[in-house]
């Protein structure tokens, strides 16, 4: 019999049952909730008059709706302006008071985006099956877990059961062979793997990344690659365990501890595919040969190098395609042939579930270190993804950084990723996006995004034109 | 859950490949703790010329005639009609909430995202695929005819059009059976529950540290 995939056991290791035709019962160890996705679910509970199956399993945290400037903040969830927003903050809240579930408060240091928190916190554990209400939980796979989004009815159905009622995937392998060269990032090798097989390439997969460029990359850049897994169809993206990923868990605060420590290493070492194991399909890359990327269009996989031309929509064989690339061209007010390196942002977005944490901070402040925003840049935003990001950056002095080239420094949540808040695009503005959907109007209503890595952002907003971070003298 | 047998009904276009659930329902819709009232902000970027917010009268704002829905023709169309991929991007459910609300029960496509996929069947709307060829031919057959429209007959799985044309799909029997019956899937797997007990108490021996950590 041919070896498991990684995918193979976290699967086997949560099946409760399965039936005939394949539809299965699958515990589920860790439940992330939050503002948007959940109002509905509780509702389903209290009409159902159902309770949560194990309370110990879940964990709220309001991230998409939250203010990010300091005053507005500071007022708690009754300072939250838009009367709409706030209620649904203050419903999270209700739900997770009246449900007894642990939620971790707006003004608390532990709060931020949901997939920042999770793994910062040893909340998200390898080897767990990890859900969402929220399509970027395949973040979470950069540990060892079988972690992907789920919707609304599915969170109620998990509060409710502890199950997900779901079928098993097919099994991907992205391996990428060699080195990322120097300025080319996770962010640039997810992009670049979507540019590749498109926006449905892993429909219906789970994906696994593997080869020496993904052993080499820190947990924070596996994590901005899984991060990006839904954003090549695959709801579910992971890494296998190994050194690095033992090293960042320990010591956390809800990771286990002592013997328990001991014992749990031990059976996260088994968390890699084995050798004979048989992927349904797999996918080559050269590390070597990825340059920094920007995307153009409207879609993930509307994506060139920063060296890269504007797609001529004739040059495409299908109608449908010709349509979709005239189509993003003109949302994004672009002509065929420019070159990318023309593109000059409005404004610039450094945050998300895809790059807020402390290293992308740390390499968008390398850039911009002693320098100054282009004046045709409006604004700069850099968001961390955490209260504890955002601690640990000042202790760094890298607020200072962002604040003296002329950036905003706010309080952590999701910000200008979907524009929920205040923060968003004007129409017709262009936006050097560290986050992860350039779809119309994501960032604001008729706003333009260019998803790139923090540094790209960074040097981006320094030039006030696309430029390639390879050639930045940093200090100079 | 509404069951879903057989439906007849008049098809209406979204005729672009990659419709993202940002375009079928925009985020601003998502403040909303409630499941119902979406429809009015379904496709609402392409729907109406001015930005929508929530909680607005929409019936005061400006419409796009090119859009299809707005056009008399495809009035009242319950059907979608679409190309590859749809439903990409967020798993949020208001956006099959929206086109049910919006009065849509079928969606027809090649192809789509698999979490829009998978919450279409919790809420009532069937997503049927069909080869890409089929799809462009209903298509054709739809822009010819005014009024065009289709009759889905999920326990016989075909879909049948007026002139005598038959259409078989796929679809996997469980979720068949759920949508047939307008079985709700909690109730469902909560016969299970002895199943679910059993095997966490397992659960538990074999990794006890991912039992109350953080409660
Ligand atoms: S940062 Fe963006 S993608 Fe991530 S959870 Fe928030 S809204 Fe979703």
């Amino acid at each position: 019999m041919a070896g498991q995939t990684l995918y193979d056991k976290l699967w086997q290791q949560h099946l409760v049952e399965s039936h005939p035709d394949g539809t299965s019962l699958l515990y589920i160890d860790r439940h992330l909730l939050h503002e948007v996705t959940s109002p509905q679910a509780f509702e389903g509970l209290r009409l159902a008059g159902r309770k949560p199956w194990r309370l110990d399993a879940n964990l709220a945290v309001s991230d998409h709706n939250v203010p990010t400037t300091t005053a507005e903040r500071a007022g708690g969830v009754e300072g939250i302006i838009d009367p709409i927003s706030r209620l649904q903050v203050q419903t999270l809240g209700d739900n997770c008071s009246d449900f007894d579930i642990v939620e971790i408060p707006i003004n608390d240091r532990r709060q931020g985006i949901v997939h920042v928190v999770g793994p910062e916190q040893g909340a998200t554990l390898p080897g767990m099956t990890v859900v969402c209400g929220d399509s970027h939980t395949s973040t979470h796979g950069a540990l060892g877990a079988l972690a992907h989004g789920i919707g609304t009815s599915e969170v109620e159905h998990v509060l409710a059961s502890q199950c997900l009622s779901t079928k098993k995937m097919k099994n991907m392998l992205v391996r990428v062979d060699g080195q990322l060269q120097k300025g080319v990032t996770a962010k640039d090798l997810a992009l670049a793997i979507i540019g590749k097989i498109g926006t449905a390439g892993g429909t219906g997969y789970a994906i696994e990344f593997g080869g020496e460029a993904v052993r080499s990359l820190s947990m924070e850049g596996r994590m901005t690659l899984c991060n990006m897994s839904i954003e090549a169809g695959a709801r579910a993206g992971m890494v296998a365990v190994d050194d690095t990923t033992i090293e960042y868990v320990k010591g956390r605060t809800y990771a286990p501890k002592g013997e328990q420590w001991e014992q749990a290493v031990a059976a996260w070492s088994e968390l890699h595919s084995d050798d004979d194991a048989v992927f349904d399909a797999v996918v080559e890359m050269r590390a070597e040969d990825i340059q920094p990327q920007v995307t153009w269009g409207t879609s993930p996989e509307m994506v060139l190098p920063i060296d890269g031309l504007l797609p001529d929509p004739d040059s495409f064989d299908s109608e449908t395609a010709r349509e979709s690339v005239r189509r993003a061209l003109e949302y994004m007010g672009l002509k065929a042939g420019m070159p990318i390196t023309d593109i000059k942002p409005d404004r610039i977005f450094i945050g998300s579930c895809t790059n807020s944490r402390i290293e992308d901070l740390r390499e968008a402040a390398a850039v911009v270190r002693g320098k100054q925003v282009a004046a045709s840049v409006k604004q700069a935003l850099v968001v961390p993804g955490s209260g504890e990001v955002k601690a640990q950056a000042e202790a760094e002095g890298l607020d200072k950084i962002f604040v003296e080239a002329g950036m905003e420094w706010r309080e952590p949540g999701c910000s200008m990723c979907l524009a929920m808040n205040a923060d968003k695009l004007g129409d017709g503005e262009h936006c050097a996006s560290t986050s992860n959907r350039n779809f119309e109007g994501r960032q604001g209503f008729g706003g333009r995004t260019h998803l790139v890595s923090p540094a790209m952002a960074a040097a981006a907003a320094v030039a006030g034109h696309f430029v390639d971070v390879r050639n930045w003298q940093e200090g100079a | 859950m509404r069951s879903f047998t057989v439906h007849e009904g008049i098809v209406a276009p979204m005729d672009r490949a990659n419709v993202d659930t940002d375009l079928i329902i925009p985020k601003q819709f998502l403040k909303s703790i409630k499941r119902s009232g979406f429809g009015p902000n379904l496709f609402d970027a392409l729907r109406y010329l001015d930005e929508g917010q929530p909680g607005q009268d929409n019936s005061k704002r400006p419409l796009n005639p090119d859009f299809p829905l707005n056009q008399p023709r495809y009035a009242g169309a319950s059907i979608l009609l679409t190309r590859k991929n749809f439903g990409c991007g967020s798993s949020r459910e208001h956006a099959p909430w929206a086109l049910e609300d919006f009065g849509f029960r079928c969606v027809i496509a090649p192809s789509y995202a698999d979490i829009f996929f998978n919450n279409c069947f919790k809420n009532g709307v069937l997503p049927i695929v069909l080869p890409e060829e089929t799809v462009s031919d209903l298509f054709e057959k739809m822009y010819a005819e005014e009024g065009f429209s289709l009759t889905i007959d999920l326990p016989a799985q075909e879909i049948r059009s007026a002139s005598g044309e038959v259409i078989p799909f796929e679809v996997e029997e469980f979720r068949k059976h759920c949508l047939v019956n307008g079985l709700d899937d909690i109730g469902l797997t909560l016969q299970s529950a002895e199943a679910i007990r059993a095997f966490e108490k397992q659960h538990q021996q074999r990794n006890p540290w991912l039992f109350g950590s953080l409660k």
